[in-house]
């Protein structure tokens, strides 16, 4: 499984691609492999504050139902509006088109406590 | 954990395999939708050997089925297979099952994997006219193979016809093995169901020739995830999520088996009083437009008030749309009410609809 070093992970199977002080946060592959088809994401399109763990919104698996989580505090900013009638975007190309939400960064500190691509690895691959 | 005899073959295709009723089961081999729609559009396999068989024999074989399940076992005929159900003396439902008739004196009753055991110790607990209870579940791999070109791939690995009516079996020899052969499943489409005894070898024996035969019509590998969707897309029932021993045949919309004029059974007076008293819930099949997606567990809604609980749902893969069976509030059962799915605090608006989900006319 593909894991790119460009990113950070967490714990819960989130990524974040850090531009700036803009993070684009979606799901890993092995997330969507876990879930399998991918039918609907039900995100919170409000803009608003979020906070580190926070829930952003559903995403519904033919089987199963999974939250996706904020890897970091800030403000919400853009979601990925593709998603809507293309969810199967998220098992198909998880790191680019399958991308859910962008955050405004609060503090970029908070990025430490991600794991790296090969602490991510190790995790799901232990 | 017990492996079926074709749990080389799932590793082989890499499938996810996940523990079900004490199997390691493949729940899907790539996506469950595609899956779905290969049983749908043309054929799909599936390893279902962690079903039950118990065989019952002896000269009042006819008269302890008759006793222990709802539908009527004298309406049977050698070669005839009849969806059934047990019941406790409450009403509330031991087990669904098929009875499969070979002679008045010998039957199979196939039954649900998680309930193999208790379903066994029910038999013989009721066995008042000296039965012979064989429980065969072991001994017994099981292979369902549904879509409609079925029939022509089966027929090229069977040695005897194979063109008979649902619900109806034949003894035969499958790769010249031993096996039982009926025209059964549990996805609503043109299909058979392949029991035989066998280790691995006679397993990979007859995969491999049924997948040869169906090559032609892209034959594809099935789990358990796909044939939950294909059975909720028809409205059967699930033992477990739609049927247990806190619900009668009558609210789960299985009068249609349950022959109460037949003669004695067991479970028949509570049912007599159910029905003397009329039904307080009922299962109804719920279809909303709405982007959002029905759970087991979720419960549903009419203006505000909770009057029901959703026992299976998900997305049907043919219709794109969101399908549950709940049970739900007599006054609110009929058909074309408007019921809420209340998802993580939302109402999302469903209608009571009629079985199947989806109208099929490959049978």
């Amino acid at each position: 499984m593909n894991f790119p070093d460009n990113l950070k992970y967490t714990k819960e199977h989130e990524w974040i691609l850090v531009e700036g002080s803009v993070g684009t946060i979606g799901i890993t592959e092995f997330a969507q492999s876990e879930l399998g088809d991918v039918v609907f994401v039900d995100l919170n399109t409000e803009p608003r504050g979020v906070a580190a763990g926070e829930s952003l919104g559903s995403i519904e698996a033919v089987k199963t139902v999974s939250e996706v989580y904020a890897p970091c505090g800030g403000k919400l900013i853009e979601v990925n509006t593709e998603l809507a009638d293309h969810p199967e975007l998220v098992n198909t190309d998880p790191y680019n088109a399958g991308w859910m939400l962008k955050i405004e960064i609060a503090d970029l500190a908070e990025l430490n406590s991600l794991l790296d691509s090969a602490a991510y690895k190790a995790q799901v691959e232990g | 954990m017990k492996k079926t005899t074709f749990f080389e073959i799932h590793k082989q295709y890499n499938a996810k395999m996940v523990e079900f009723a004490g199997y390691l089961m493949p729940i899907q081999y790539n996506s469950i939708t595609a899956e779905h729609k290969a049983v749908r559009e043309s054929i799909g396999v599936f390893d279902v050997s962690h079903m039950g068989e118990v065989f019952i024999t002896g000269e009042k074989a006819t008269d302890f089925v008759q006793n222990l399940t709802v539908n009527d076992v004298t309406k049977l005929y050698p070669g005839r297979v009849q969806y059934s159900a047990m019941l406790y003396p409450d009403g509330g439902i031991v087990d669904d099952l098929l009875v499969y008739k070979f002679t008045d004196t010998k039957y199979m009753l196939v039954i649900n994997a998680s309930n193999i055991e208790k379903d066994v110790a029910w038999m013989h607990e009721n066995n008042k006219f000296n039965v012979k209870i064989d429980n065969q579940s072991d001994e017994y791999s099981l292979l369902a193979v549904q879509g409609p070109n079925s029939k022509k791939a089966v027929s090229k690995i069977v040695d005897k016809e194979i063109d008979m009516e649902y619900y109806h079996f034949v003894e035969a020899k499958v790769c010249g093995i031993d096996a039982i052969v009926s025209r059964t499943g549990y996805t609503g489409e043109l299909g058979f169901e392949i029991y035989f005894k066998g280790d691995e070898a006679a397993a990979k024996l007859i995969w491999d020739n049924l997948f040869e035969a169906g090559k032609e019509f892209n034959i594809q590998p099935v789990g358990l995830g796909a044939r939950d969707s294909l059975r909720l897309e028809m409205g059967f029932c699930l033992y477990g999520n739609d049927i247990d021993q806190t619900t009668n045949p009558l609210e789960a919309g299985l009068s249609w088996i349950t022959k109460i004029n037949k003669g004695e059974f067991n479970g028949k007076d509570s049912l007599l009083k159910v029905k003397a008293d009329g039904l307080k819930k009922k299962l109804v099949a719920l279809v909303s437009d709405e982007k959002a997606f029905p759970r087991h567990g979720y419960d549903v809604s009419v203006d505000g008030k909770v009057v029901g609980k959703i026992t299976s749902g998900t997305f049907s893969p043919m219709l794109e749309k969101a399908i549950a069976l709940a049970y739900v509030d007599m006054p609110y059962a009929k058909e074309c009410n408007v019921i809420n799915f209340l998802i993580r605090g939302k109402e999302v608006p469903a209608k009571v609809s009629s079985l199947p989900f989806i109208k099929n006319n490959a049978m």
